[in-house]
C-alpha cells in the first residue's frame, strides 16, 4: 500500500487461495501488519497504539456502564452511585472509563505535539493530519457529552456554559442553542440526546481511525528525520524500514505496558484526582457552583475562550468594524474554534521545506515555547478570570495564534535548516551503530 | 426541583452561562471552597491506606447519634454496614440498626421500619445536605497556585474538610434574615447555618476511646469517607494486582523488544 517495495501476501494453502479469490481479507491484514516502517522511529511514535488502546477501553467499559446507567434527570446521578456501590466491579469500570478519558487526551496531545515538532503534517501526509484533527474534534464532543451524563453540578453547569457558546452566534445563536439542548435550558431532553450521541460518536471515531491508518499506510509512516524511506528497490527499502510486525508491535506493546502501569496506579490509588469534587453533588439548576471549570483536557481552549475580554483592543476593533455583531463573547467563541482551525491548517501555514524540527535551529525554540504555552493555558484555564490571570491567558492565547499564523510562515523563509541525513539508515546507524556484517537486512518475518 | 424550565430560570441560566463563559465574576470565582483546612493523617490515605474498622464504627455512632438528626445518607444501603472493608457490623446488629430507622414506603404510602436492604433515609432538614458523597464532594487542598498538585501528596482533602468544619467554630454567631449563622473558619464565607454539633463526650464510645470533639470529628469524617467510597479497599487491591502483573508483563516485553532489535543494532560507537 505504502509504495515501499516489500513482500506481498501469497496465499499458500488451497483454503487460503479459495478465500483469497473471494475475499482478500487475510491479505489485507497481512499488508496492514507487515507495512515497512522506518526503523528510526523514536519513543514519541508509541502514542498511536496507546490511543487505539484507549478507544477500545472506552468503548468496552462504556458499553457495560450503559447497561447500568439511566439517562433521566431524576435517576442519572443515583444510577451512577448504583454502579459505584452495587454493580460487580462497577466502581472499577467507572473509574477506568473516567480516567480512561484523561489518558486518551494526554496521549492525543502528545501525539499531536509529536506531529507538530517533526512536521508530520507536511506533504504528502496532510490528509492523515486532517483526519486526525477530525478525530480530535470528535473526541472533544464525545468527552464533553460524556461528562454531562453523571448529572453532577459540573455536568450540568459545564453543559450550560458550553452550549451557551453557540448562543453567542449573532442572530441565529439562540435558536441553535435551543435546538442543541432540545429546549430552552439543559434538561432531560439534553441528557437523553447527549447519552445517545455519546454512545454513537465513539464508533464514528473508530471509523475515522481506520481512515487515519489507511491514509498513513498509503503515504508510509513519518519518522523523526523527515527523510523518506528509499523506494528504489526492495533491498534499499529494507535498509531503511522493518516490518511493523514484530518490530513495532512489540516495541509499542512495551511502551503501552509502561503507560498502563501508571494508568492503573492512578485508577487504583487516586481515581478522583483528575475529577472535580462538585460533580459528586447532584445537578441543581437553582445553585450555580462558585467556580465552573471544564475537565483538565479542555482547559487550554477554555482559557483561550475567556482570554479575549471586552477591554482587549483587538476585540474592540473587531466589534467596531463589524458594527457590534462580533461582540466580546462571540469573539471568544471564534478564538476558541479558531485555535483548533489554525492547527488544522498547519500543513499550509508551515512554509519550511524541511519537515523535522530536529534540523530547524530556530523552529525548535518557538516550538518548545508553544509547548510551554499549552501548559500555561491549561493552568490559566483553571484559574478565576480576574486580575493577573486574564493577562496571562491573553498573552498565552496570543502566542498560540502568533505561532501558527506568523512565526511558522516566516520561519520557513528566514531560517537556514541544518543538513539532513541522506537516508534513514544513516540516521539509525548514527544512533545505534551499523549492525554486524551480513545481518544488516532483517530477515522477512515468518 | 425539576419543574419545567420557567422563563426566569432560563434567563438566570443563560446569563449565568454568559457570565461564567466570558468572565467568571470576581465574587463567584474568589469564593474558593473552604478556608482553613487542617491536614489530618487518616488511616485510609495513600496506596497502602485502609479504613480503620473500629474508627468507622465509632464514626457510625457519631453519625447516628448526632448528624442523622438533620442529615441523610440516602445513597448508602444499610446492608453495606456489614460489608468487608467497611464498619463490618455483624448481620444481626445491622438488622437491629435498620429496624430503628423509619423509611418511607411508596407501596404502603407510609413510613415503616427499615430493613437492611433499604437505604439510609434522606435529610430530615431541608437545608441540611445529604452526606452520602460529602467526603468526595469537597476539596480541602488546592495549591500550590491553584494547580492542585498538593493533592498528589495530601489527598483531595474531603474528609479533612469535614473534620475542619466540625472543629473550627469561632464561637461567634449572628442573626441574619431570621436565621442563625455560626462563625466557622473553614466554611466558605465564614458563616455556617449548622450550629456546632459536637460536644466533649457528646457520645459514649463502646470501645472506650475518649470522645473529644476532635476525636468525634475525625471518626465521623472517616465514616463519611467510607460512605462516599465504600469500595476503596477493593479498588486499591485491584490497583495492586493490576500494577503487579503489568510490571511483570512490561519487563517481559522489554526483554523481548531488546532481543528482537539486537540484530539490527550495532555497537554504539559514539554517543
Amino acid at each position: 500500500m505504502s509504495g515501499i517495495p516489500h513482500d506481498h501476501y501469497e496465499p499458500g494453502t488451497g483454503a487460503e487461495r479459495w478465500l483469497h479469490r473471494r475475499l482478500p481479507i487475510v491479505g489485507l491484514i497481512y499488508e496492514t501488519l507487515m507495512i515497512p516502517t522506518p526503523k528510526n522511529l523514536n519513543w514519541m511514535w508509541v502514542w498511536g497504539v496507546v490511543l487505539a488502546f484507549c478507544l477500545v477501553l472506552q468503548i468496552v467499559t462504556g458499553i457495560v456502564l450503559a447497561m447500568h446507567y439511566t439517562p433521566h434527570v431524576d435517576m442519572a446521578f443515583d444510577s451512577i452511585e448504583h454502579i459505584m456501590r452495587n454493580v460487580n466491579a462497577g466502581h472499577m469500570l467507572r473509574y477506568l472509563h473516567s480516567n480512561g478519558a484523561s489518558l486518551f487526551f494526554l496521549a492525543v496531545y502528545l501525539h499531536i505535539f509529536r506531529g507538530l515538532y517533526y512536521g508530520n503534517y507536511k506533504t504528502p501526509r496532510e490528509v492523515t493530519w486532517i483526519i486526525g484533527m477530525l478525530i480530535y474534534l470528535a473526541m472533544m464532543a464525545t468527552a464533553f457529552m460524556g461528562y454531562v451524563l453523571p448529572w453532577g453540578q459540573m455536568s450540568f453547569w459545564g453543559a450550560t456554559v458550553i452550549t451557551g457558546l453557540f448562543g453567542a452566534i449573532p442572530g441565529i445563536g439562540e435558536s441553535i442553542q435551543t435546538w442543541l439542548l432540545g429546549g430552552p435550558a439543559v434538561d432531560n431532553a439534553t441528557l437523553n440526546r447527549f447519552f445517545s450521541l455519546h454512545y454513537l460518536l465513539p464508533f464514528v471515531i473508530a471509523a475515522l481511525v481506520v481512515v487515519h491508518i489507511w491514509a498513513f499506510h498509503t503515504t508510509g509512516n513519518s519518522n523523526p528525520t523527515g527523510v523518506e524511506v528509499r523506494r528504489t528497490s526492495k533491498a534499499e527499502a529494507e535498509k531503511d524500514a522493518v516490518p511493523f510486525w514484530p518490530y513495532f508491535v512489540i516495541k509499542d506493546l512495551f511502551a503501552l505496558g509502561v503507560v498502563l502501569v501508571v494508568f492503573f496506579a492512578v485508577v487504583g490509588f487516586m481515581p478522583n484526582y483528575l475529577g472535580h469534587p462538585d460533580n459528586y453533588v447532584e445537578a441543581n439548576p437553582m445553585v450555580t457552583p462558585s467556580h465552573i471549570v471544564p475537565e483538565w483536557y479542555f482547559l487550554p481552549f477554555y482559557a483561550i475562550l475567556r482570554a479575549f475580554t471586552a477591554d482587549v483592543w483587538v476585540v474592540q476593533l473587531t466589534n467596531f468594524i463589524t458594527f457590534g455583531i462580533v461582540n466580546a463573547k462571540f469573539f471568544g467563541v471564534i478564538a476558541m474554534f479558531g485555535s483548533i482551525i489554525v492547527m488544522v491548517l498547519v500543513p499550509w501555514l508551515d512554509t519550511s521545506s524541511v519537515r523535522s524540527g530536529r534540523y530547524r535551529p530556530m523552529f525548535k525554540w518557538w516550538f518548545w515555547l508553544l509547548a510551554v504555552d499549552f501548559v500555561v493555558l491549561t493552568w490559566a484555564g483553571a484559574q478565576p478570570a480576574e486580575g493577573i490571570y486574564t493577562w496571562i491567558s491573553l498573552i498565552a492565547a496570543a502566542y498560540w495564534f502568533a505561532y501558527f499564523l506568523i512565526i511558522l510562515p516566516l520561519l520557513g523563509v528566514i531560517e537556514k535548516p541544518e543538513p539532513l541525513p541522506a537516508t534513514i539508515e544513516d540516521d539509525f546507524n548514527a544512533h545505534y551503530g551499523a549492525a554486524g556484517h551480513g545481518t544488516n537486512a532483517p530477515s522477512p518475518a515468518e | 426541583m425539576r419543574e419545567g424550565p420557567e422563563p426566569m430560570i432560563r434567563k438566570f441560566v443563560l446569563s449565568a452561562a454568559a457570565a461564567a463563559a466570558l468572565a467568571l465574576s470576581a465574587g463567584a470565582a474568589g469564593a474558593a471552597e473552604g478556608g482553613h483546612v487542617v491536614d489530618h493523617a487518616f488511616s485510609f490515605e495513600g496506596p497502602f491506606g485502609t479504613y480503620d474498622r473500629m474508627q468507622l464504627q465509632r464514626g457510625l455512632q457519631v453519625f447516628t447519634e448526632v448528624c442523622s438528626a438533620c442529615h441523610g445518607l440516602r445513597q448508602v444501603p444499610i446492608r453495606t454496614l456489614a460489608d468487608e472493608g467497611g464498619p463490618q457490623l455483624p448481620e444481626d446488629q445491622v438488622r437491629a440498626y435498620a429496624e430503628r430507622l423509619q423509611v418511607f414506603d411508596p407501596e404502603l404510602n407510609d413510613f415503616r421500619p427499615a430493613t437492611p436492604n433499604d437505604h439510609f433515609p434522606g435529610s430530615g432538614l431541608e437545608n441540611a445536605p445529604d452526606l452520602s458523597l460529602m467526603a468526595k464532594a469537597r476539596a480541602g487542598f488546592h495549591g500550590p497556585y491553584g494547580t492542585g498538585i498538593s493533592q498528589l501528596f495530601n489527598g483531595i482533602g474531603g474528609p479533612e474538610y469535614i473534620a475542619s468544619v466540625l472543629t473550627h467554630y469561632t464561637g461567634e454567631d449572628k442573626l441574619e434574615a431570621g436565621a442563625m449563622f455560626y462563625g466557622n473558619e473553614t466554611f466558605a464565607g465564614g458563616w455556617i447555618a449548622m450550629a456546632p454539633p459536637l460536644y466533649e463526650n457528646g457520645v459514649t464510645y463502646a470501645d472506650g476511646t475518649e470522645a473529644t470533639i476532635e476525636q468525634q470529628a475525625l471518626d465521623v469524617s472517616a465514616f463519611l469517607m467510607w460512605a462516599a467510597e465504600p469500595k476503596m479497599m477493593a479498588r486499591k487491591q485491584a490497583g495492586f494486582t493490576a500494577v503487579f502483573f503489568l510490571v511483570i508483563l512490561t519487563v517481559l516485553l522489554y526483554l523481548t523488544n531488546k532481543r528482537l532489535w539486537a540484530p539490527l543494532k550495532g555497537h554504539r560507537e559514539s554517543a
